[in-house]
C-alpha cells in the first residue's frame, strides 16, 4: 500500500499503486475496488482507487495521426503538454484545454474539462470521437457516438467510473500559430463582471478573475481575459509561429508555513493583480498560449504553497437564471471569512456533453482553500446555497461534497449507475470518490 | 535538397531507448530501432511516424548473439550517422553471486555486446570518417561496490572501452560518447528506492544523449550532481571504502 492524494494533498489515503507496461496488464490489474488514475492533477479523491489505483502515464504513444484533418489516434496516458509541444508546431492543438496542460488525455476525457472557451465549443468530449474501454467486467469495447453509445457518454464526464481508458481518437483544432491575441477588460464588481462576461459570448476563449478579498462595493471586482488565436500576421517582428513551452522555472519545493498565506499578503498581491490589469485593459495584445491557458503551470508544485495540510477547492455551476444573487452571497461570505486564496476564477460554461459531465448553461466559480479550521462547516452551508439554486459540484475538484450534496445536483445519476452496472455487474470499478458519493455501502 | 540524419537506437524497447528516439526523431533525425523482439517496437515505430513524420525502421537484434553481428551491421540499408547503444540488464547481485549463469549473462549484455557492437560500427565509421558511437554505461561502472558490483564491474569495463575507442576514433573524424545516467525511473528501476534529487525521467536521459551528440561531449553524468557524488566515491580510500554499507 502507498500513500496517494490528489492535488489538493486532501484527502491521503493508503491504495495499491500499479503501474502496468501493456493493456493486457491493465486488464489484468482490475480487480475488486480499481480505478485508473492519469497524472493525478485532480484535486480530491476522484483518481484514487477504493483499494487499487492504476498508474496510465506510461503509456503514451500515438497511433496514429492524420496530418490533413487533425484526427489522432492516443494511448490514453499521454499529457496535453506533449500533446501541445509536438502538434503545436505542426499546427494542431486540443480544441479544449483545462488550466494546467499537465493532465492525461484519459483524465481530460474522464472529467470532460472544460476551457475557457466551454460557452461557446464545448468540452474536452465534444472533440473526442471514440474510445478504446477496458470494462470493469473484462471486455475491451470500442465505444463512440454510434457504437456502444451508452458507454461512450456515461465514459466523457464518468470520473474513470465505467473502466479504464486504454485509447482515444480524437480531433484536433488546426491553427496558425502558438500566439494568442488577448484582451483584458476590467470589472468593478460582479455585475460588471457577469455583464463582461454575458458580452463576449462570441469570444472564442473568456474567464474572470476575481479578487475575492475585495467587499463591499468592490465586491466580485475582477479581470476578464478574452482570447483569439492570433494568425500569423500578428506576431511580433521576428517571433516564432509557435513559442517554446518552458519546463516549470520556479518551483516550491517544500510545504510553506500556512502563515504565508494570510489577510495582509493576499490582499496586498490582490491589489496589484486588479491594478496592473485594470491598466492593461482595453486595447488587445499577443500572447504566448502557455501564460494564457496556463498561468499556474509556471510555477511547479505550487500546491505546497498551501501548507501541509493541503487545500480544498470549492467549483461550483449556477445555473444561468438567477445566478448573480448567489454568486454574489457565496463571495460575500467567502469574502468576510477572508482566508479563501488570492483569486477566484468565474466563467461561463454550456451545455455538457456526457451524462456525468459537470458543465451546465451558467456561471462556474472556483475557489480554492486551506484545510484548516471550520472550513469543512463553512462548504457545506456554501453548498446549500448552490444546491438550492439548482446547481452543482465539480468532481474533478471536490473531497468533501456530501451524497445529499452530489444527487441533488446530478439527476441523470440514476441513468449513469444503471449503464455502469451494465457494464461492471460484479461492481470492480470503484475509486475513493465513488465511495463516498455513489456506491451503496 | 540534403537527406536526413539518421540514428539507431539499440535497445529500442528500454524506456531510456524510447525516449532517446524520440528526441532524435524529434530533432529531425531519421531512425531505426533495434531489439530482440520486433513485433513489440511495431507500436513505439508508429508513436515515431506519426509525431514527427519520419522514416522509422525496426531491425530485430540481439546483444547476446554476438555471431550475429557482422550480418546485422551487413544488412542495415545504410550505415546510420549516429548509433546509441541502451542495451545493459542489471540482474540481481544476489543471484549472480552463486549462479555463473546469471554473472555470464549480467556481464556479456553490459560490456561484452555492446562493445563488441560499437566496436563494429566504429570500424565503418572510420572507413567512412564520420558518425558518432554512444554508448550508455552506468555510475556503477565507476567504483565497485558490495551491492552491485557484477552490473558495476561490467560497465566499467565498458566505460574504459568506450573511452579507448574515443581517443582512438577521434582521430579519425569519429566521435564517442559515454553516457552516465544515475538513476532514472524506468521499468529497470521500478519498485527500488532511489534518491528523488539524483533521480531523472527517462526523457531527460533522451534530451542529453542528442544534446551530448550535438555538441560532441566526451562524457556526460546526466545529472551533473552525479558527477560530484562519484568524485566523492571514487576517492574515498578503499579501507574506508569497505566499510560503508552501499
Ligand atoms: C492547476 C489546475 C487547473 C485546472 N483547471 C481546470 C479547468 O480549467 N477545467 C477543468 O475542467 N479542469 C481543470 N482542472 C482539473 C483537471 O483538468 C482534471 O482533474 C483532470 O481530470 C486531471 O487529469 P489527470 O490526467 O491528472 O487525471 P487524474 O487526476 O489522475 O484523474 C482524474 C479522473 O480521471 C480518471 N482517469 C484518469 N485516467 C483515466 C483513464 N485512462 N481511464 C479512465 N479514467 C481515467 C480518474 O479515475 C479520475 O476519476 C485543473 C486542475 C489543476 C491542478
Amino acid at each position: 500500500m502507498t500513500l496517494v492524494s490528489g492535488w489538493g494533498r486532501f484527502p491521503v489515503v493508503d491504495s495499491d499503486v500499479l503501474r502496468p507496461r501493456s493493456f493486457a496488464a491493465v486488464g489484468e490489474a482490475v480487480s475488486s475496488g480499481t480505478v485508473a488514475r492519469g497524472n493525478g492533477r485532480a484535486y480530491g479523491d476522484a483518481a484514487i482507487g477504493a483499494v487499487r489505483t492504476v498508474g496510465m502515464t506510461g503509456f503514451d504513444r500515438v497511433r496514429s495521426f492524420d496530418p490533413v484533418t487533425g484526427r489522432i489516434r492516443l494511448e490514453a496516458g499521454i499529457l496535453l503538454s506533449d500533446l501541445i509541444d509536438t502538434f503545436g508546431p505542426r499546427g494542431f492543438l486540443p480544441f479544449v484545454v483545462p488550466g494546467t496542460r499537465f493532465v492525461s488525455i484519459g483524465g481530460a476525457i474522464a472529467a470532460d474539462v472544460h476551457g475557457k472557451n466551454h460557452h461557446c465549443e464545448g468540452g474536452f468530449g465534444r472533440y473526442v470521437d471514440s474510445l478504446l474501454l477496458r470494462t470493469g467486467q473484462g471486455e475491451v469495447i470500442e465505444a463512440s457516438r454510434e457504437q456502444n453509445s451508452e458507454a461512450f457518454f456515461a465514459t466523457v464526464g464518468g470520473m474513470g467510473l465505467t473502466g479504464i481508458i486504454l485509447e482515444a481518437t480524437m480531433r484536433l483544432r488546426p491553427v496558425e500559430t502558438g500566439w494568442i491575441r488577448e484582451r483584458v477588460i476590467s470589472a468593478s464588481d460582479l455585475d460588471a463582471a457577469m455583464r463582461a462576461l454575458e458580452a463576449s459570448d462570441e469570444a472564442t476563449y473568456s474567464v474572470a478573475w476575481i479578487d475575492c478579498v475585495a467587499r463591499g462595493r468592490d465586491l466580485g471586482r475582477s479581470l476578464i481575459y478574452l482570447g483569439e488565436h492570433a494568425g500569423k500576421g500578428e506576431l511580433p517582428d521576428g517571433a516564432d509561429a509557435f513559442p517554446v513551452g518552458k519546463d516549470p522555472r520556479l518551483s516550491v519545493p517544500v510545504d510553506l508555513p500556512s502563515m504565508a498565506l494570510n489577510r495582509t499578503s493576499v490582499r496586498a498581491f490582490n491589489e496589484l493583480y486588479y491594478r496592473m490589469g485594470a491598466r492593461r485593459s482595453g486595447g488587445s495584445h499577443v500572447v504566448s498560449l502557455y501564460p494564457y491557458f496556463f498561468p499556474l503551470d509556471g510555477i511547479g508544485g505550487w500546491n505546497r504553497i498551501y501548507g501541509k495540510r493541503g487545500f480544498l477547492q470549492h467549483q461550483c455551476v449556477i445555473p444561468e437564471q438567477g445566478a448573480g444573487a448567489v454568486l454574489g452571497e457565496i463571495l460575500d461570505r467567502v469574502a468576510r471569512r477572508g482566508d479563501a486564496s488570492f483569486l477566484a476564477v468565474l466563467k461561463k460554461l454550456g451545455q455538457g456533453d456526457g451524462i456525468l459531465s459537470f458543465p451546465l448553461p451558467g456561471y462556474t466559480l472556483a475557489l480554492d482553500f486551506p484545510v484548516k479550521g471550520d472550513i469543512l462547516n463553512f462548504l457545506d452551508e456554501i453548498d446549500r446555497l448552490v444546491v438550492a439554486a439548482g446547481g452543482r459540484l465539480y468532481l474533478a475538484k471536490d473531497a468533501r461534497q456530501s451524497r445529499t450534496t452530489f444527487a441533488a445536483g446530478y439527476p441523470a445519476l440514476q441513468r449513469f449507475n444503471a449503464i455502469r452496472k451494465s457494464l461492471d455487474p460484479a461492481g470492480n470499478i470503484r475509486s475513493k470518490l465513488s465511495q463516498r458519493l455513489f456506491d451503496e455501502v | 535538397m540534403t537527406s536526413r540524419k539518421s540514428a539507431i537506437v539499440l535497445g529500442g524497447s528500454s524506456d531510456i531507448g524510447r525516449a532517446a528516439a524520440r528526441a532524435f526523431a524529434k530533432a529531425g533525425y531519421d531512425v531505426a530501432l533495434a531489439g530482440r523482439d520486433v513485433a513489440a517496437l511495431e507500436p513505439d515505430a508508429a508513436d515515431l511516424r506519426a509525431r514527427y513524420a519520419v522514416e522509422v525502421g525496426l531491425h530485430k537484434f540481439d546483444v547476446l548473439d554476438t555471431a550475429s553481428f557482422d550480418g546485422f551491421v551487413a544488412g542495415l540499408p545504410a550505415l546510420p550517422d549516429v548509433v546509441i547503444s541502451i542495451v545493459g540488464l542489471l540482474g540481481v547481485q544476489q543471484d549472480a553471486e552463486s549462479d555463473l549463469t546469471h554473472a555470464t549473462a549480467i556481464m556479456r549484455s553490459n560490456y561484452e555486446g555492446p562493445a563488441l557492437i560499437l566496436g563494429l560500427f566504429a570500424e565503418k565509421f572510420l572507413a567512412r570518417g564520420s558518425g558518432t558511437l554512444v554508448g550508455v554505461s552506468s555510475v556503477a561502472g565507476d567504483r565497485g561496490r558490495a551491492s552491485n558490483y557484477v552490473y558495476g564491474s561490467a560497465k566499467a569495463g565498458f566505460s574504459a572501452f568506450l573511452s579507448g575507442l574515443r581517443a582512438r576514433a577521434s582521430r579519425g573524424g569519429v566521435h564517442v560518447v559515454t553516457v552516465k545516467p544515475g538513476f532514472v525511473r524506468t521499468r529497470m528501476t521500478e519498485g527500488m528506492k532511489l534518491i528523488g534529487p539524483l533521480t531523472v525521467e527517462a526523457p531527460v536521459v533522451g534530451d542529453a544523449i542528442l544534446a551530448a551528440v550535438e555538441n560532441k561531449t566526451d562524457v556526460v553524468y546526466v545529472s551533473g550532481k552525479w558527477r560530484l557524488v562519484m568524485l566523492i566515491i571514487k576517492t574515498l580510500p578503499e579501507a574506508v571504502f569497505k566499510k560503508l554499507k552501499f
